[in-house]
């Protein structure tokens, strides 16, 4: 039995009224990816900072590897996390090779160490060509890479991305994510937050959705699915004229999944999906058959509008009791 | 150790970079030899005037310039790095609060050390060359002394600014008002409280007050050299009252340990 590698418990964070954080409880296993996702202020930085230690929990506990990461004991286990903030910049006067020889010495490299790791993380991350440059003269892109290949030093055991993404291109992005699968097989645990939705789901275990500062779903993209019950959207194709619709819809058991919205679309519940696609091959003139499980993104609003809806629910219901009390007072006035 | 020197080498690095030290030992060095040379232009000489008045004639410059050098240098050192968010990062790396701090410390303070020597030393050569008189390096050296503990006392306190202002911008303010206090307004008030208020503060008193203000203590320890005759104000009041060197140079310690002190404790108060 392993213990997982972070584990909140109840953990809670709060500036006196405000809420940042609501006790929280989860947990990370080794080797796992998980994606944090929320929009802004949701506490996705708040809980990256719990877990790094920057911040101590006001209800509740936290542990990474075995230590509350706040505590003194926790010092040396810090050489094994990595952490890219959100929009950092590096010291402008000095050059990319020297900004990460001078981190990768504070994780404890001896200096000869220091710059051959610094160089080769350089490479990495694909900005050799420019680490005798001062990072002033750096792109936003470029600055991101330089914060990876910080994140990176010393193959760290748990790394905690913080929109790693932002303004790189399509190809220093797709480089970026080989990178955290080949960490990821080596054992790496890796919590990934991000706004950009699509090209994440392929490289992460897990996914979290927060809002302000609530956990509102937890688990496998295919688990979230079902938990969102989301349709699965099934487009036959058909080269013919008219298309199959007027098929489908004389068939009793495709009709009832038909969209009213959308002409030769089916939208059918994740356990259907089969009956379905037997019923459509039967069909003649089928030539194709375009199927679409909901995406991360579509889950995510899922989540999101049923906790907008949950809110209202409670809003309305607390206006609605405010009248009635004030109508009881008026008529008692 | 480890960490603490290597942020401080960073610094280092930074200021040779900034251009920091090579200019703040070019003013020192122009403004030393120069005052050196021309300190009696005004009775009609040039060359080289006696010892203490040259000295007293530094002493009275750099008591504005170093404070203000000092402040300049270091009062974005904490809310820089906040805004730009390296700060942050650095918390999570495998070095403490204390450590990150007493690294800059040493850091920045090199600068100042190393440009008020090189800077004030100049002349000091110079002057020996044309006296040959060996007293001028114990001069010079106690001169050197409290001015590189001069400038290491308003490093503090530039932490403490730097620390307790969430913008740079705020903190430049700040530190311009604790330059204008220390160095200018503080001097008047006592000038004030001696001559408005008949018998409000006795030599001993007088004295005790002038511990408050690093400037002071700097001051006093480079002109109790002169005849009171030289000085005038309230410098020569306390000067009469006779502290010696041993107990002005361990105060300016002390006003260099406190503020570091602080800014330590307040540096593990703050949450980001």
């Amino acid at each position: 039995m392993n213990t997982p590698l972070v584990s909140l418990v109840e953990a809670g964070i709060s500036y006196g009224q405000l809420d940042a954080l609501k006790s929280m409880t989860m947990s990370l296993n080794e080797g796992e990816v998980l994606g944090l996702f929320g929009h802004n202020g949701a506490g996705k930085t708040t809980m990256m900072k719990l877990i790094l230690g920057v911040i101590s929990p006001t209800s509740g506990k936290v542990e990474v590897m075995g230590m509350a990461p706040d505590s003194k004991e926790a010092w040396h286990s810090r050489r094994k996390v990595g952490y890219l903030p959100e929009n950092v910049s590096f010291y402008d006067q000095l050059t990319g090779l020297e900004v990460l020889t001078y981190f990768t010495k504070l994780k404890g490299f001896t200096n000869k160490g220091a710059k051959k790791q610094a160089m080769d993380l350089l490479e990495q991350v694909g900005i050799t060509y420019a680490m005798k440059r001062q990072v002033k003269t750096y792109s936003k892109g470029m600055r991101q890479r330089l914060g990876l290949a910080q994140a990176f030093i010393g193959e760290p055991k748990l790394l905690l991305l913080d929109e790693p993404t932002v303004g790189l291109d399509p190809i220093a992005t797709r480089d970026f994510y080989k990178t955290v699968d080949q960490l990821k097989s080596n054992g790496s645990s890796i919590i990934l937050c991000s706004h950009v939705l699509p090209g994440v789901e392929q490289h992460i275990d897990r996914a979290m959705i927060l809002s302000t500062g609530k956990l509102l779903a937890m688990g496998t993209l295919s688990e979230l699915r079902k938990q969102a019950a989301l349709p699965v959207v099934i487009k036959p194709i058909s080269f013919k004229e008219g298309g199959l619709n007027s098929l489908m819809a004389q068939d009793e058991k495709l009709n009832a999944y038909l969209s009213n919205t959308c002409q030769h679309t089916l939208m059918v519940p994740e356990q259907d999906k089969l009956t379905v696609l037997k019923q459509l091959l039967s069909l003649e003139g089928l030539d194709d058959i375009h199927v679409e499980s909901a995406n991360l993104e579509q889950v995510y609003q899922h989540f999101l509008s049923m906790h907008e809806l949950e809110k209202h629910e409670v809003d309305k219901y607390a206006l609605t009791y405010q009248r009635t009390a004030q109508q009881i007072k008026g008529g008692l006035d | 150790m480890r960490q603490i020197f290597t942020v401080a080498n960073k610094e280092f690095h930074d200021g040779l970079r900034n251009r920091w030290l090579v200019s703040i030992t070019l003013i020192f060095a122009l403004l030393s030899v120069g005052l050196t040379y021309f300190g009696a232009a005004a009775s009609g000489a040039v060359g080289v005037t006696s010892l203490p008045t040259t000295v007293a004639s530094l002493a009275s410059l750099a008591v504005f310039l170093i404070p203000l050098i000092a402040l300049l240098l270091s009062y974005d050192s904490f809310v820089g790095e906040q805004e730009s968010g390296t700060l942050l990062l650095l918390l999570t790396y495998p070095i403490s609060k204390s450590q990150l701090l007493l690294g800059k410390f040493i850091g920045q303070g090199s600068i100042i050390a190393l440009a008020t020597l090189l800077g004030f030393g100049a002349s000091a050569v110079l002057l020996y060359f044309q006296v040959g008189d060996t007293g001028i390096f114990s001069a010079f050296g106690l001169f050197i002394v409290s001015a590189i503990l001069l400038g290491l006392s308003f490093i503090a306190i530039s932490y403490l600014i730097s620390l307790s202002v969430s913008e740079k911008s705020k903190a430049a303010g700040f530190a311009l008002i604790t330059w204008f206090l220390f160095a200018l307004a503080f001097d008047l008030a006592l000038l004030a409280l001696l001559v408005g208020v008949e018998d409000g503060v006795t030599q001993q008193g007088l004295t005790q007050l002038m511990m408050l203000n690093p400037t002071d203590i700097f001051r006093l320890v480079n002109l109790s050299g002169l005849d009171s005759s030289d000085v005038n104000g309230a410098l020569a009041v306390a000067i009469n009252a006779s502290l010696s060197q041993f107990q002005l140079i361990s105060t300016l310690i002390a006003w260099v340990v406190l503020p570091l002190t602080l800014a330590i404790f307040i540096f593990k108060k703050k949450t980001l």
